[in-house]
């Protein structure tokens, strides 16, 4: 740290990468601007995204209890910022000021004999703490049974399969639902037993326990105290068992589960109760083991068609609602349905507890009202056409993927404690998490994302789960800081390790603060623009899902006006003379992506697309979320290496293959001659291996992504005219639509029909308005 | 008519008719009175003869009495009484007459009461002697009586005829029986009642009168002796004095005291003068009006001599006698068919077997007025689907293809016998509505020269009473063909259940009695698919789909809301499935063996096999096994308000009635899916049957209790039940409707079914011992000639899913005398109906008032009769119809039974249980249930097959050296005497002496030895004529429950304050007197 901090800034780049590798944290802006009233001026808000749990391989955790500021208010940790006392064995605080006595085991520190904490390299650090008895992880499979033969049986297969993915010790349930939802008991003997709710009816947890007979009053009344205890884990494996000790029963259970057998006439729907299923699986988990790490895992084939969290009738002829239904208020059973479920993701989260969304099927199956459930649990959100499908399927199983120390990628429960330094305070968080509610000094009443808090709760995080954390400088102009001070930020996030123990991970940062009046140029030169993008789409994106889609690109775009104007060089009027400096010119061109993206672009898109897409963009990291943006195209061919080339129409052209990474999907795009030799078959002729190995680079380097991923996205292999070209062709900036003329007939690029204005118009519009004294 | 009475004249009272004969006059002339006596029976005689003679033209009466046997014996007969009857063949009389003969006849048991006097009294003094033995104690009464009774009976009946005829004879020779001549109020009307001849026994006559005489004459012939002396001197109070000393007991020391007061009452009985010692009048004046202030009180010690009141016993054996050999055949219209407790064969000639329909009266009055006035209810007993012995035919199926059967156009009635054909048979007239309707083309057939079709015999549904039509698709519910049937079996897995063996039980019985679903007639395998369940707070059901590996159990916790949690594997075959099944039934016992969970419920239970059954869209039966209130937060749950405060107040009715209304809407909803529901019940304490049962009667289903349950002593009971009621053949979904000629209408019915509406009786499921009881009345006008029909159609759902109609025809008389209303009844129909009626009324109303509503009824039968059809007689005497001469007798078990008068151990359960047990009942299943049958079984003959004459029901009878079995329909007791030889205890019980029999016995020991044998198979052809299995109960003499064997003992006093038969003659005599005063 402190040796970037001393150093010229040689580059600001290296410095944002070096934090990003040992912090996992990006901020927008790296010199913070130190007064309120500025920091309002410079448009994009000072902000970061975190990874909590960035993977580490260098960081081994640390097996004793952090050091806490003794303030009941504070209680940060101590850390490398902190002023040591090293002779009176006291620290001070560096967010509060207050002074510390060291605990009775760091009676030996001495300037050289330093706790790892407090060491620079240590800005991040992990202890694991023994607090509190260890419960295994559980995984409750919530699983749809009005499939078709071939779905179900690919499920039950992968279902089975996972099974071996799981730690041995780790519980197991299983729900099936169809038109009754039934609650599997795994313990069973000779006979398969369940208990079966009726798909129709929303019952409470108190109902749904008694039901299950997971009630605990009535025990002790029977059985007297002292059975008490050991009954309870008792009732509770009924459902939930390790793994180790039921494979062979829930193997079998799950081989012969058949599909929903209730009959379904010409025209309708099966009914499908996901509604009470997911309901039950909450409240079971919720009576049996709160605060505990569990997985729900939901695997859905339709949309629920009866019961609470309905989310179409059964009526065939009845489609599922569409945006244009949802614009004109035309979904019936969408707030209820959302509401249903909304209840159910933040009682589930409440207890810790995730919930995943596996949705497999041809039409939409209602993610849009099932979002939350995910969105606020940190939960996964897959969706396929099939569960036949190898996207499904390698999914599914990198769920279960290991770290590189064969530690599950996983971690639960996660509580992030954010503290600031004084000049600062918090405004909000994006992300796959709920708020704590956590009210205190350093709360700020200004909400960006959710706000209100300095405490959120993430209940499943992996290690590329990322939070956006907004912030609002409060310090007074006329407090100036003294030069030299630094605004501070603490991070800590306990969570249970998927090794069940308990951590807690710590990282704090510190920033200069620089007077915009004087410094601008410093604080300019410290812009993460590729981050401010980032943080400005989430924010856009979080509106998105609660105001109309007109209304927030024209925020956007003032935004990216503003922006311009106050960090453009330019004459007033003369669009011609704006400039940008290096540190934000990327930014416009992030910001004309995302406004085509189907983040904040419905058309063309299902309102369960749309819900997936941006499910998956409030949770990734800064790399895939950029890509997500603005996607990445490679070009492979004769003339060179492998290069990435402009995501824009005049990239495609027909000696080339492309190959387009848009997050979601990997699209293999043959060039119009390239496919014409590729039908010619000349990649089987000796002669012509060359031609076979440009054939392949594009598919090894798809199979590199495809390998890591999650989710797998859908890999597209296509051709110039292929119908399944169009996944590339909207993507590219429209350079050369039918409306510029002179690209017809020409060899450069390929023409895209569409209206959508390119790259270049919007820059120019973009230029006028920045200029623009009316403004 | 004619016939039947007929076939009742044979032996009237006495047993052994020949022993009439024999007795009569041998008995009379040589015991009994030597002087005196003879020559009273010399008056009688020759009034007798008088009688008899004029008799034989009367034909038309009934009087059953012996045919053969009282002519000769007329002239000897004078006994009285028991000539009477044997004339009762003239009619009416032989009620009247013979009635009181046999009453009269003091029992010698009467003697030994009277105080010194009783020698006294004329000459029949030596007969007292004879009898006067017994005077002794008691008990050696009771076992004279024991003894005597067969003989004694038997040889009643002769007399009577001399009688009451005897008496008249003289002056009224010609004219009918009018028996005694002067004293008598008037000459009894020919056969009919007389008061004054103590007719037969039916006339269960009190009349005070000259009891001495008759007692006297009794003595005498011992055994017949009774009859037949008495009256001689003074032929017009003979009977009836007779009849009141004997019958009703001759008070032991009151009655001379009585006599003194009463001699006025003598003179009721028309002998005032005569000899009567007046002692022995008291008791019996009861009746008659004048004594009614004082006797009353004092009676209650009088006693009457119980042989000489009217013995069902008697009544029995003399219909078995007459009509067991012969045939009924049903050709004829009206005719009264053979008592049930008779073995008889039918013939279907076009009416319907008795076995089916039973009326109370088989010749209807033709008006209304007439009906009023008699009171007789008149009311069919049906069973449609009732089970025939295996020499009868079961109705014929009639396919009448697509077009289905042939029917009124107005009324809808189906084609039957008494459709008229005309216009060459291009018509036909309904035979119920007179509408006139075109026979379709495909049904024309030409009539012969008599008008009948010339395919009459060809076709069941023209010739037969019974019979049965496919239906077509618009007999169908949706209009779509039912599917085959389902059983679903609802186990209670609470820890009662589970601990006390029964769900094992269960399990391990189900696993071989699913073989048995009932089958359509040669077909593989049953149709009938099954289902599972089991329960305690909560559902489980179970999977056996054939194609799985090991059962699934789907346990459902939201009772509440109830639904079925699958579908494909629920309901299924046997036979594919059967080791699923198998597997399932091993499993179920283990794994709730260590079940905690003591609270059950039992609405869900229902719905779920009603949503079960709608699910799969078919008919058919829950079999649910429960054990306890169900207290368990659920829908129909149910609170302990068991009171027995509540008793003999007006509130009691809330006994009977349910809690809730939940269950009636829920019989409501099982009703209209055809799902009928079967309950067993293992209670240990209240679970309130009136509740619970509610849903099984209004569905036509059947309740099955086994309090305190007892693996050991209770498995066998309940399996056969059980295995009774899985094989028995039911139908499904049936709806019966029951057509009448014009003139009458079906208005009320009784049984186990549900009705929506007004005509059509509805049940989920329909077996063949249930039973519905319709009464009719007038709305109209009925004409003689053209009589009065019923059609009963039942649309039902058969075992294999066919769905068929079955049709009961049955023509009945009409007539505008009372006197042939009164001829052709008969009352064990009757006494079902009254019952059920009754046991209706205790719904709404108090006990009480239902108690009183029914004497008030007889008595107003009763007094219609003596007033109309009677000959005028004094007030004093009671006459009875012939039919109806067990009416009080057995009016009075009514009375006294559970339901209506309940005694300090009955549980409200118990009470709940039999009042529907008993409302779907049959008239032979009441008959036994109200009056059971006891059999001396050490006097069965070990060699034969036959049963051992039974005896009346009264502890006099019993005697201390015998062993005996009482049976009626739900439980069999074994009585054993103290004194009983050590040899017979050793080769019935297999212990060496009487202290070391177990009363926990619930089946005889198995034994090698003729006695043990003989008294087993009797034991099982018991069980093997009830619909039930009977509870076996051992009861030693003198030990503790003897006092419940008593409680059957129906002729006695009852401790819970029933009347004794002969106090409730009494009553009944009274009430008749108020009413014609």
């Amino acid at each position: 740290m402190r040796p970037s901090f001393c150093g010229a800034m040689a580059t600001y780049l290296e410095f944002i990468q070096q934090n990003e590798e040992r912090d996992g944290v990006r901020f927008s802006w790296n010199v913070w601007p130190s007064s309120r009233l500025e920091a309002t001026r410079m448009v994009v808000p000072l902000a970061c995204l975190l990874t909590p749990l960035k993977e580490r391989l260098d960081l081994p955790p640390v097996q004793y209890e952090p050091v806490l500021c003794s303030r009941p208010t504070c209680k940060a940790v101590l850390n490398p910022l902190c002023q040591v006392d090293y002779r009176a064995k006291l620290w001070a605080c560096n967010f509060c000021f207050q002074r510390n006595q060291f605990p009775p085991a760091y009676a030996g520190i001495s300037e050289v004999n330093q706790p790892a904490e407090l060491m620079p390299q240590f800005s991040t650090i992990e202890y694991i703490v023994q607090r509190g008895p260890q419960t295994p992880l559980i995984f409750l499979y919530v699983v749809d049974t009005c499939l078709e033969e071939e779905d179900l049986q690919a499920l039950k297969e992968s279902l089975q399969m996972s099974l071996s993915l799981l730690p041995p010790d780790a519980l197991v349930g299983l729900i099936t639902f169809g038109r009754m939802v039934q609650v599997h008991e795994l313990s069973c003997e000779g006979i398969s037993k369940s208990y079966v709710f009726r798909g129709t009816k929303d019952l409470t947890a108190k109902q749904i326990q008694d039901m299950l007979g997971l009630s605990r009053p009535a025990v002790p009344m029977q059985q007297g105290r002292p059975l008490q205890t050991p009954q309870q884990p008792v009732i509770s494996s009924r459902f939930l068992q390790p793994v180790h000790k039921i494979d062979m029963n829930l193997t079998d259970l799950l081989g012969e589960l058949q599909r929903d057998p209730w009959p379904v006439t010409q025209g309708k729907r099966p009914l499908r109760s996901t509604g009470v299923a997911l309901s039950i699986a909450v409240g079971l988990l919720e009576g049996t083991f709160p605060n505990t790490g569990a997985r729900i895992m939901l695997f859905t084939g339709g949309p629920p068609t009866q019961g609470p969290g309905m989310v179409v009738g059964d009526e065939l002829k009845t489609p599922i609602r569409s945006w244009h239904d949802i614009e004109k208020d035309n979904a019936r059973f969408m707030k209820k349905a959302t509401k249903h479920y909304e209840t159910l993701a933040n009682r589930s989260a409440a207890n810790g507890h995730c919930i995943d969304i596996y949705a497999c099927a041809l039409d939409q199956t209602g993610l849009l009202e099932m979002k939350c459930c995910a969105n606020l649990t940190g939960g996964h959100m897959v969706m396929g056409d099939s569960f036949n499908t190898s996207l499904f399927k390698q999914t599914f199983q990198r769920v279960f993927s290991r770290g590189y120390n064969g530690e599950f990628r996983m971690a639960f429960g996660a509580n992030l404690d954010v503290k600031t330094s004084r000049e600062l305070k918090i405004a909000g968080a994006i992300g796959p998490c709920i708020s704590l509610n956590a009210k205190g000094p350093c709360v700020s009443e200004n909400e960006l994302g959710i706000g209100g808090t300095s405490q959120w709760k993430i209940c499943s995080l992996d290690h590329n789960t990322t939070l956006a954390i907004y912030f609002e400088v409060v310090n007074q102009h006329n407090a100036p800081i003294p030069q030299g001070g630094r605004g501070a930020v603490q991070f800590v996030t306990q969570y249970q390790h998927s090794s069940t123990q308990k951590r807690i991970r710590v990282t704090t940062i510190a920033r200069n603060w620089a007077d915009a009046q004087t410094q601008l140029q410093h604080i300019e030169a410290a812009f993460d623009q590729e981050a401010a993008a980032v943080l400005m789409a989430r924010l856009g994106v979080y509106r998105a899902e609660s105001e109309e889609g007109p209304d927030v690109l024209r925020w956007l775009d003032r935004q990216l006006i503003r922006l311009c104007q106050k960090f453009g060089q330019y004459n007033k009027d003369d669009p011609n003379s704006f400039r940008l400096s290096e540190s934000f010119s990327l930014y416009p061109q992030f910001i004309f992506h995302l406004r085509r993206s189907p983040f904040l672009q419905v058309f063309n898109n299902s309102p369960d697309e749309s819900s997936y897409y941006r499910h998956h963009f409030a949770r990734q990291d800064l790399t895939q979320s950029l890509i997500m943006i603005q996607p990445i195209l490679y070009a492979y061919s004769f003339h060179g290496p492998p290069e990435p080339v402009l995501l824009d129409s005049s990239s495609i052209l027909p000696d080339r293959i492309l190959l387009m990474d848009t997050f979601f999907q990997i699209v293999i795009y043959l060039g119009e001659t390239i496919a014409q030799w590729q039908k010619a078959g000349y990649q089987d002729m000796p002669e012509y291996e060359n031609f076979k190995h440009l054939l392949q680079a594009p598919l090894d380097d798809a199979q590199e992504i495809l390998q890591t991923r999650f989710p797998m996205p859908r890999y597209i292999h296509t051709e110039h005219g292929g119908s399944q070209a169009r996944f590339l062709l909207s993507k590219v900036n429209p350079s050369q639509t039918h409306n510029n003329l002179y690209a017809w007939g020409q060899e450069s690029g390929a023409p895209i029909l569409t209206d959508d204005v390119s790259l270049q118009v919007f820059m120019d519009h973009l230029k006028k308005l920045a200029v623009s004294s009316a403004s | 008519m004619s016939v039947n009475q007929q076939a009742h004249t044979g032996p009237p009272y006495g047993q052994p008719q020949p022993g009439y004969q024999g007795y009569q006059q041998p008995a009379y002339g040589g015991q009994s009175l030597p002087g005196v006596p003879q020559a009273q029976y010399g008056a009688y005689n020759g009034p007798v003869p008088g009688y008899q003679q004029p008799v034989p033209p009367q034909g038309s009466l009934r009087a059953p009495p012996t045919s053969g046997a009282p002519p000769p014996a007329s002239g000897a007969s004078h006994p009285s009484g028991h000539l009477a009857y044997s004339q009762f063949e003239h009619g009416d009389v032989q009620n009247g007459i013979p009635a009181s003969a046999a009453p009269m006849q003091r029992p010698p048991a009467s003697q030994p009461f009277l105080p010194g006097s009783a020698p006294t009294p004329v000459s029949q003094i030596p007969t007292f002697q004879q009898y006067g033995a017994p005077p002794a104690s008691v008990q050696q009464l009771r076992n004279h009586m024991a003894g005597m009774t067969i003989g004694g009976t038997a040889a009643s009946a002769p007399p009577p005829a001399g009688l009451g005829y005897g008496v008249g004879p003289s002056s009224y020779p010609p004219t009918t029986g009018a028996p005694r001549p002067p004293a008598m109020p008037g000459p009894p009307l020919p056969g009919q009642t007389v008061a004054g001849p103590p007719s037969s026994q039916p006339n269960h006559v009190s009349s005070p009168p000259p009891p001495s005489t008759m007692a006297g004459l009794h003595p005498g012939p011992p055994m017949s002796g009774l009859h037949g002396p008495p009256p001689p001197t003074h032929p017009p109070q003979p009977g009836y004095q007779m009849q009141q000393n004997g019958s009703f007991g001759q008070m032991r020391g009151p009655p001379p005291n009585y006599g003194g007061a009463y001699p006025g009452a003598p003179n009721y009985g028309s002998p005032p003068g005569p000899p009567p010692p007046p002692k022995r009048l008291d008791p019996d004046s009861i009746p008659s009006p004048q004594l009614n202030e004082l006797p009353p009180q004092q009676k209650p010690r009088h006693r009457i001599d119980p042989d000489a009141i009217p013995s069902p016993i008697q009544v029995i054996e003399d219909d078995r006698n007459n009509r067991g050999s012969e045939p009924f055949v049903t050709g004829v219209r009206g005719q009264v068919p053979p008592l049930v407790t008779t073995n008889f064969l039918v013939k279907d000639q076009g009416n319907a077997s008795p076995r089916y329909i039973r009326c109370t009266s088989y010749n209807i009055p033709c008006t209304s007025d007439m009906a009023k006035q008699s009171q007789v209810p008149l009311a069919a007993v049906i069973k449609p689907l009732a089970a025939l012995p295996p020499e009868e035919t079961v109705p014929y199926l009639v396919d009448h293809g697509e077009s289905g059967p042939v029917r009124c156009n107005r009324c809808k009635a189906y084609m039957c016998p008494f459709m008229q054909f005309i216009e060459g048979g291009r018509r036909f007239q309904c035979c119920f509505c007179s509408c006139v309707t075109e026979v379709p083309p495909h049904y024309f057939q030409h009539l012969d020269h008599t008008g009948k079709r010339v395919d009459f015999y060809d076709r069941p549904e023209l010739s037969l009473g019974s019979y049965e039509f496919l239906a077509t698709v618009d007999y169908c519910k949706n209009n779509k063909f039912p599917s085959p049937p389902a059983f679903i079996f609802m186990i209670d897995v609470s820890y009662n259940a589970v601990k006390s063996g029964l769900v094992r039980l269960i399990c391990e019985e189900l696993k071989s009695l699913l073989d048995y679903l009932p089958r359509e007639g040669n077909m593989e395998e049953s149709a009938i698919r099954v289902g599972f369940v089991t329960y305690n707070k909560v559902l489980h059901f179970y999977n056996v789909k054939s194609s799985l590996a090991q059962p699934q159990m789907m346990v459902v916790s939201d009772v509440a809301d109830m639904f079925v949690p699958l579908l494909d594997g629920f309901l299924v075959n046997v036979n594919e499935s059967r080791t699923v099944i198998a597997s399932l039934l091993d499993q179920i016992p283990e794994m709730f063996a260590d079940t905690r969970e003591t609270e059950t419920v039992f609405a869900p239970v229902i719905q779920a096999g009603l949503e079960a059954l709608k699910a799969a869209e078919c008919a058919g039966k829950l079999f649910i096994f429960h054990t306890s209130l169900p207290i368990a937060e659920a829908p129909g749950k149910l609170k302990n308000r068991d009171d027995r405060k509540l008793i003999n107040t007006d509130k009691e009715k809330t006994l009977f009635q349910p809690q809730t209304s939940f269950y009636n809407n829920l019989a409501k909803d099982c009703v209209a899916q055809g799902c009928c529901v079967d309950l067993f019940l293992f209670p240990n304490q209240y679970l309130d049957v009136a509740t619970l049962g509610v849903v099984p009667y209004q569905t036509g289903g059947s309740i099955f209790k086994y309090a305190y349950f007892q693996l050991e002593t209770d498995q066998y009971r309940f399996l056969n039940d059980l295995r009774r009621d899985v094989q028995k053949e039911v139908g499904f979904d049936a709806v019966m409707r029951v057509r009448t000629s014009t003139g009458i209408r079906a208005t009320d019915f009784f049984g186990a079914f549900y009705m929506s509406n007004t005509t059509d009786v509805e049940m989920a499921g329909l077996d063949c011992d249930k039973t519905i009881t319709v009464e009719f009345k007038h709305d109209d006008k009925l004409s003689e000639d053209s009589g009065a029909l019923l059609q009963c159609a039942l649309l039902y759902t058969s075992c294999a899913g066919q769905r068929r109609l079955r049709i009961h025809n049955l023509s009945l008389n009409c007539c505008t005398q009372l006197a042939d209303l009164y001829r052709n009844c008969e009352t064990d129909t009757l006494i079902n109906y009254l019952a059920k009626y009754a046991y209706r009324g205790v719904l709404s109303s108090p006990v009480k008032t239902v108690r009183d509503a029914l004497i008030n009824q007889c008595a107003q039968i009763l007094a219609c009769y003596r007033k109309n059809c009677a000959s005028p007689s004094s007030a004093g005497q009671l006459i009875l119809p012939e039919c109806m001469k067990l009416l009080p007798v057995y009016l009075n078990c009514v009375l006294k039974s559970d339901v209506l008068q309940p005694g300090p151990e009955v549980t409200t359960d118990d009470r709940a249980y039999v009042r529907q047990l008993v409302t779907s009942m049959d008239v032979a299943e009441t008959n036994v249930f109200f009056y059971p049958r006891l059999l001396p079984l050490t006097k069965a003959d070990v060699d034969s097959d036959s049963l051992p004459a039974a005896i009346r029901n009264s502890e006099e009878r019993l005697s201390k050296g015998d062993i005996y079995l009482l049976e009626n329909g739900l439980n069999i007791f074994v009585w054993v005497g103290v004194n009983v030889q050590q040899g017979l205890i050793q080769n019935l019980f297999g212990v060496s002496s009487f202290s070391q029999i177990s009363n926990a016995l619930s089946t005889l020991p198995v034994l090698e030895n003729p006695f043990s044998k003989k008294v087993r198979s009797i034991v099982d052809m018991l069980q093997g004529q009830r619909s039930r299995y009977m509870k076996l109960i051992i009861v030693k003499q003198e030990d503790k429950l003897e006092m419940l064997f008593k409680h059957f003992l129906v002729e006695d006093k009852s401790l819970s304050g029933g009347a004794s038969y002969v106090d409730f003659l009494c009553h009944m005599h009274k009430e008749i007197r108020q009413l014609l005063s």
